[in-house]
């Protein structure tokens, strides 16, 4: 009768309830953790266990993400060029004939110290004559003139901060409504242009990148639907011995949460050889124009988003997928 | 413990699988269900689970009206029933631990505890030993074994077997029987669906026999 005795032993400590739960509340919180760290390792295990599988995933989520990643960077790169364009920008006042060198030199004194001009240079008379028949190829036509016809040029070069076409064109419509001034000139259309495209390209990025996100989820929906299928007796099992829909899903986002990662992952070092080989060509061009340009690569904070949002995507799309397929198996 | 009254179930397909089935277990009592298979044996057991829902008619667990239950709490139920199948529903790429570890795992229990409460029952089985096995390197009777250490290892109030002896031979049913009287006597209530008359006969426990989904006999054998 040994086995009877052990089986009211076995519930004698089933009637110990009180101190249990204390006990119980205790580990719980404890196992929660543990759980979350079982489930993290082990959804890693299963997905080394499957390499070739869970690889054909990974190579395309990380191409996805890798696209638009990429594209960002050229774009935001584009953008640096288009703003180290802007710097060398500069408006020119053409002054009344009657204005004097004195007036001249008084006024670019005034405009010198507004905030947004950076420096200003006065061009005399004389000096525009000399800049004129030198460069021109017209000075025997103006020899033959009696009196010099050009008027006193003011070059303003605007601070740096003014990046926008429109604080641009606001200082230009100050300057021009200067009584001295006879007409303010600055180049803006390809500007406005070149702006222009340049929010085209970024709304491109942005629309790309929604597509792609939207490829990344549903190759991710996709394979946590296989692994379901393929785990579907353990999911059942679990809930028949009473395991919530929450407890059955995590593994199932932790899985996510990796193919995210590692595809997140993959993705940074494509982009970044990428850049690293287009790097060297640029330079060389950037020399040829005897510009300052150089290539921008990732920085720390981008390549941490880039991980984070491509860790989220994979959770988000587990989370999809797993919620739903969850309530669908059911034991029979 | 367990009370079934008037409950009807209609499947859409296939028509009244119960009918009118009224039953009452007390706690610690042992009842078979017996009938030919499509009687609603496993039907009954399905509906006491929360596997399935009645179409009409009360069922009381433990004081809980299942039909007030919602899908959020039914694994609460579970918890504190242990379930018993033909085919055993063992996960076989896990060891025998942790397939008998799996109702506490879900339930939150401490890592300590777990291992503590599981030596319990696989000693109570007679498996005490094997934890480390898979369920595969066993035999039929043994995996049986597995199943109800699993099932009994939350300390369910209500124990729920749907032929747990179906695959088994003659002595080794005898066995599982015994193992179930056991529970029994500790105050467990256990409802065991089966065919096997002649097994039902040796023992002495109420019988609940159902026919074309109609109960049509409660007596002791």
């Amino acid at each position: 009768m040994k086995p009877v005795r052990k089986a009211r032993e076995f519930n004698a400590r089933a009637g110990n309830r009180p101190k249990m739960t204390k006990r119980g509340s205790e580990s719980r919180a404890l196992t929660s953790l543990q759980l979350n760290r079982q489930s993290l390792i082990s959804s890693l295990v299963r997905l080394l266990r499957s390499p070739f599988s869970s690889a054909m995933a990974i190579i395309v989520m990380a191409i996805a993400i890798a696209l638009a990643g990429s594209f960002y960077v050229m774009v935001n790169n584009a953008q640096q060029l288009v703003n180290s364009l802007q710097a060398g920008k500069q408006i020119s006042l053409f002054l009344h004939e009657e204005i004097s060198d004195q007036q001249a030199k008084k006024l670019a004194l005034k405009l010198q110290a507004e905030d947004s001009i950076a420096k200003v240079n006065v061009i005399s008379r004389q000096q525009a004559l000399e800049e004129f028949q030198q460069y021109s190829g017209f000075g025997a036509a103006l020899n033959a003139l009696e009196n010099n016809p050009l008027p006193i040029v003011i070059q303003v070069y605007p601070e740096e901060s003014l990046t926008e076409a429109f604080q641009l064109t606001h200082l230009l419509e100050k300057m021009q409504n200067d009584s001295a001034v006879d007409f303010a000139q600055m180049d803006m259309q390809w500007l406005a242009r070149l702006q222009a495209m340049m929010q085209m390209a970024n709304t491109v990025v942005i629309i790309l990148a929604a597509l792609l996100a939207f490829a990344v989820l549903f190759i991710i929906g996709n394979t946590i639907r296989s692994e379901l299928q393929a785990r579907k007796d353990e999911v059942i099992v679990t809930k028949l011995v009473g395991g919530t829909n929450t407890f059955i899903c995590l593994p199932f986002l932790y899985t996510g949460f990796w193919y995210g990662f590692i595809s997140g992952l993959l993705a940074w070092a494509v982009i970044n050889f990428i850049l690293f080989m287009i790097n060297a060509p640029i330079e060389q061009l950037s020399l040829l124009y005897q510009s300052q340009f150089q290539l921008q690569f990732m920085s720390f904070a981008e390549s941490i988003l880039l991980l984070f949002a491509s860790s989220a995507l994979g959770i988000l799309g587990a989370f999809s997928v797993a919620s739903h397929q969850l309530s669908l198996l059911k034991p029979e | 413990m367990l009370t079934v009254d008037q409950v009807f179930k209609r499947y859409a397909d296939a028509g009244d699988a119960l009918c009118d089935v009224s039953f009452h277990l007390q706690k610690g009592e042992m009842a078979f269900l017996t009938g030919h298979s499509g009687a609603g044996k496993s039907t009954l057991l399905k509906l006491i689970a929360a596997i399935e829902r009645s179409t009409r008619g009360q069922l009381l667990v433990d004081g809980q009206n299942l039909n007030r239950l919602s899908d959020r709490q039914i694994p609460y139920l579970r918890r504190k029933l242990g379930l018993i199948f033909q085919d055993y529903k063992l996960l076989f790429d896990r060891t025998v631990f942790d397939n008998v570890a799996l109702p506490l795992v879900v339930a939150g229990v401490g890592q300590h505890e777990v291992a503590r409460r599981v030596r319990a029952a696989l000693d109570k089985v007679g498996l005490l030993g094997k934890e480390n096995k898979y369920p595969l390197a066993l035999s039929g009777g043994e995996q049986q074994r597995i199943g109800i250490a699993r099932a009994v290892v939350n300390k369910p109030a209500l124990i729920l077997a749907d032929e747990p002896t179906g695959n088994l031979d003659p002595e080794l049913s005898a066995e599982i029987m015994y193992l179930f009287e056991q529970f029994k006597q500790v105050g467990v209530t256990i409802l065991i669906a089966t065919h096997d008359i002649a097994l039902v006969n040796q023992l002495n426990h109420k019988v609940l026999q159902l026919e074309r989904g109609r109960l049509i006999g409660q007596q002791l054998s």
